[in-house]
């Protein structure tokens, strides 16, 4: 074996990321390493490239233990990495890039010739025909990221791990970087390939490990693995497991509105979503695989190219989150900490936040309002908070989300997404929010509801739509909805048609 | 081509057609003695600006500049007054001083992850409240030393004086170029003015490289201080306020990206000269308020970022294309 991490072990403060993880990566072959949010494939590779130190477990290359200190560590090493993006400097030349801190100098001056003629050898061999005088930021993503491999073979030369290399290349780009994945296998390099796609992952995968709450769940070879199985293997599930139950029908009204053609190009192809008067639409579809965009699309976070949203009196303006919540949406993120509380204001001002954006700096809701505002909902959601004026930061993760649920409540929205609404909090908040998705829908509000958790979106959903390789696949209604019809959607397009007959 | 040198070949162009169309009005504009003047008049402004440069390169700034120039001609001028000392010892230790000063804001941003904004905002007082501390007068330099310095000169054709400041700047220029544009520690700077943190990824050292810049700029405005000592024969506290804030319009002009990564040492030369040229031509006018200048330099400015951001612009479209 060229590499193996074995039972690695990394804590952080409250969880066990890695638990005794062991994943071996043999000379000249391809390594996919999935896993859903969570699962601790980023914290592996951290723990490799010397980015994260391990609490426990071994690492050994070439037969010898070793101990990366840093990513600059690692590489010496021999383990290098390409991240999905910022690995390069777009301002300096590709030359400069590829040779940087190691220019070949003449008389103490770097030489541009003995640059270029550097450069030049380090991309032979990867069938790139591109001036190296010119800045690297003037070519495609795809080339950069064939640059960034490059250098890493370059520095490294025996383990390559790519994080999530594909996630903005078109499929002509994708084609192009795999052409050099397999140069590189058949060099003798060990790869490690991170990403969402499962397409991609068997096309070019010889094996493939599978890790989930931060443990080693399988590794298999690619050859012959069955999609529907490795889909479970990520997702933990059983095909036999139970099906409807405990759902809670809405009484959807009237269509609220219509999003026709949707879409953003490279991140979410066109769609079409309807939307009824109090019914909850679940959005099930593994991470990356465009749940999130669509959200993004229809909140105007990402301005969208192509088709339009609609209601009964007309088109809406979605083009930015502003004018979204002047029509009535609402998006509570997936990613709390970085865009959703601000964790150093209190629970108040996080709370009147939108209602203030909404009505204009201009018009200042008098602080005795917040706070009334602030205790109504406190004490409506059965937030934990010593009070009003306790910054956000220091509550527990499910009381901040019924923060951020408050925040929009407060604006009464016709249109709420929620996206990962019970990601990281404990099992008596879950069920708190899943009460308060059902109270909010019985009041007349829509919910776009995106989870990975299956029974959730089973629990609470009229309707859910399965999204895969950034396209929209399926459609689930009433009794149709089951963890097992979601799960074999996911994985393949023919086996969610024969679930649902 | 290239889009990153296009702010270059702007500011030469701005230059030459503002020469231009001060020789259709004052043919007399055109002589190797205006030259000459322009070279002298703003040589310790184009030597601060050569260190301004590599900092904005860097994605910083240094606020200081002026400050320590004041600093220096006070220093010089006490020192020659009150020891027996030949100016060039003193010179040396000022650079020292100036070196080490800058090295040592430069240290501070980066162990402090401060804003280089605010560690330089203090060294400004500080290097003038030190200026002060040592006289509150103007002290008169009158060392033969610096009467050679002042009178050294070599006549163009034209009877232009090609003056050892303007010969200095000069140099400086040059070093700048080559320490910028053809060392290891130049493609750093560029490197962390790119993008701090993928430069760190890249294996690039970002603290020694942080307090080079800054005792480069150090350096770079003790040596203007020099300069400008030599220029007005005295030190005074009082003198070079704001001439950061040139250094840094000059920087700007020059086509240099104020948010750093992206610029030439080159057009630093250009920048200053265009500044001084508004100047000049307020001189042979002789009926405009001085205040044009400051006016004009607000318009340069003002062009120079909405083309940078312009550039901008286009180079994500060509890439999309």
């Amino acid at each position: 074996m060229l590499l193996q991490a074995r039972s690695l072990t990394k804590r952080f403060p409250g969880t066990l990321a890695l638990d005794g993880v062991t994943f071996e990566l043999a000379a000249g072959e391809v390594h996919a390493l999935l896993g859903e949010n969570g699962a601790g494939k980023s914290t592996l590779i951290k723990c490799l490239t010397g980015a994260y130190r391990r609490d426990g477990g071994e690492i050994v290359l070439d037969g010898r233990p070793v101990d990366p200190q840093s990513t600059a560590h690692a590489q010496e090493l021999g383990i290098g990495t390409v991240y999905q993006e910022v690995n390069l400097l777009p301002n300096l030349t590709v030359a400069e890039n590829l040779t940087l801190g190691r220019q070949p100098r003449r008389w103490g001056l770097t030489s541009r010739r003995g640059m270029r003629a550097l450069a030049r050898e380090m991309l032979a061999g990867y069938g790139l025909d591109i001036d190296v005088e010119r800045d690297l930021g003037a070519y495609s993503v795809a080339v950069q990221q064939i640059v960034a491999i490059a250098r890493a073979v370059h520095l490294s030369g025996k383990v390559l791990i790519l994080d999530e290399p594909t996630a903005s290349l078109d499929a002509r780009e994708v084609a192009m970087l795999f052409d050099v994945v397999r140069r590189l296998r058949e060099r003798g390099l060990g790869i490690v390939f991170v990403s969402h796609f499962l397409d991609q992952v068997f096309a070019i995968s010889d094996r493939i490990t599978v890790l989930r709450n931060g443990r080693h769940i399988a590794t298999t070879e690619a050859a012959g693995l069955d999609r529907l199985r490795l889909v479970n293997l990520m997702l933990g599930r059983e095909l036999e497991q139970a099906t409807g139950h405990g759902r809670t029908a809405h009484d959807a009204g009237e269509e609220l509105l219509r999003a026709e053609r949707l879409g953003k190009r490279g991140r979410i192809a066109p769609f079409d979503l309807s939307i009824r008067k109090g019914e909850v639409v679940g959005m099930a579809g593994l991470l990356g695989s465009g749940r999130t965009e669509t959200a993004e699309v229809l909140f105007g976070a990402t301005a969208a190219d192509s088709g339009a949203v609609k209601d009964r009196a007309g088109a809406i303006d979605v083009s930015t989150p502003a004018r979204a919540i002047a029509s009535g949406f609402g998006f509570a993120p997936e990613d709390r900490k970085t865009d959703g509380i601000i964790g150093d204001l209190s629970v108040r001002e996080n709370i009147a936040l939108a209602l203030q954006a909404h009505r204009g700096w201009a018009r200042p809701i008098p602080r005795a309002e917040q706070r009334r505002l602030a205790e109504d909902f406190i004490r409506r959601l059965d937030i934990r908070t010593p009070g009003p004026e306790k910054p956000v930061g220091q509550l527990s993760g499910g009381n901040q989300q019924k923060v951020i649920l408050a925040r929009w409540l407060a604006m009464n929205p016709r249109f709420l997404i929620l996206d990962e609404p019970t990601r990281g909090i404990d099992v008596g908040a879950h069920a708190e929010v899943l009460r308060l998705i059902n109270e909010m829908v019985a009041g007349g509000m829509s919910l776009l509801v995106i989870s990975s958790e299956l029974e959730e979106l089973v629990t609470v959903s009229d309707r859910v739509i399965v999204v895969r390789d950034r396209r929209h696949v399926a459609e689930l209604t009433g009794q149709e909805i089951t963890t097992d019809a979601i799960v074999r959607a996911i994985a393949a397009p023919e086996a969610a048609t024969e679930a649902a007959e | 081509m290239n889009v990153r040198r296009l702010p270059l070949y702007a500011t030469i162009a701005i230059f030459l057609v503002a020469y231009l169309l001060c020789w259709l009005q004052f043919p007399n504009i055109l002589s190797t003695r205006v030259v000459g003047n322009l070279l002298t008049d703003n040589a310790y402004l184009g030597i601060a600006a050569v260190g301004m440069t590599v900092v904005i390169l860097s994605g910083g700034i240094d606020l200081s500049v002026g400050s320590v120039i004041a600093f220096a001609g006070v220093f010089i001028a006490v020192l020659l007054r009150d020891t027996g000392l030949h100016p060039l010892p003193v010179f040396a230790l000022l650079l020292g001083l100036t070196t080490a000063f800058g090295a040592a804001q430069g240290a501070l941003i980066h162990a402090l992850a401060m804003p280089a904004f605010i560690v330089t905002l203090a060294g400004m007082f500080l290097a003038r409240g030190v200026a002060y501390l040592l006289t509150l007068d103007s002290v008169p330099i009158d060392h033969p030393f610096f009467e050679t310095l002042q009178k050294a000169y070599w006549l163009m054709p034209g009877k232009g004086r090609l003056t050892l400041l303007g010969v200095l700047m000069l140099l400086c220029v040059a070093g700048g170029m080559l320490l910028a544009h053809r060392t290891r520690f130049g493609t750093n700077v560029f490197a962390i003015g790119g993008g701090q943190g993928t430069a760190r990824m890249m294996g690039v050292p970002i603290g020694r490289t942080t307090v080079l810049i800054y005792a480069f700029s150090g350096f770079m405005a003790g040596l203007a201080g020099i300069a400008f000592a030599i220029y007005t024969a005295a030190g005074y506290p009082l003198a070079t306020v704001g001439v950061e804030l040139n250094a840094i319009a000059a920087v700007v002009i020059g086509g240099t990206l104020l948010s750093g990564g992206s610029g030439t040492v080159l057009g630093t030369l250009f920048g200053v000269l265009t500044m001084g040229l508004i100047q000049t031509y307020i001189v042979f006018d002789g009926t405009l308020s001085s205040w044009w200048t400051k006016i004009v330099i607000g318009l340069l400015l003002f062009l120079f970022i909405v083309l940078q951001k312009g550039l901008l612009r286009i180079g994500q479209l060509q890439r999309t294309a």
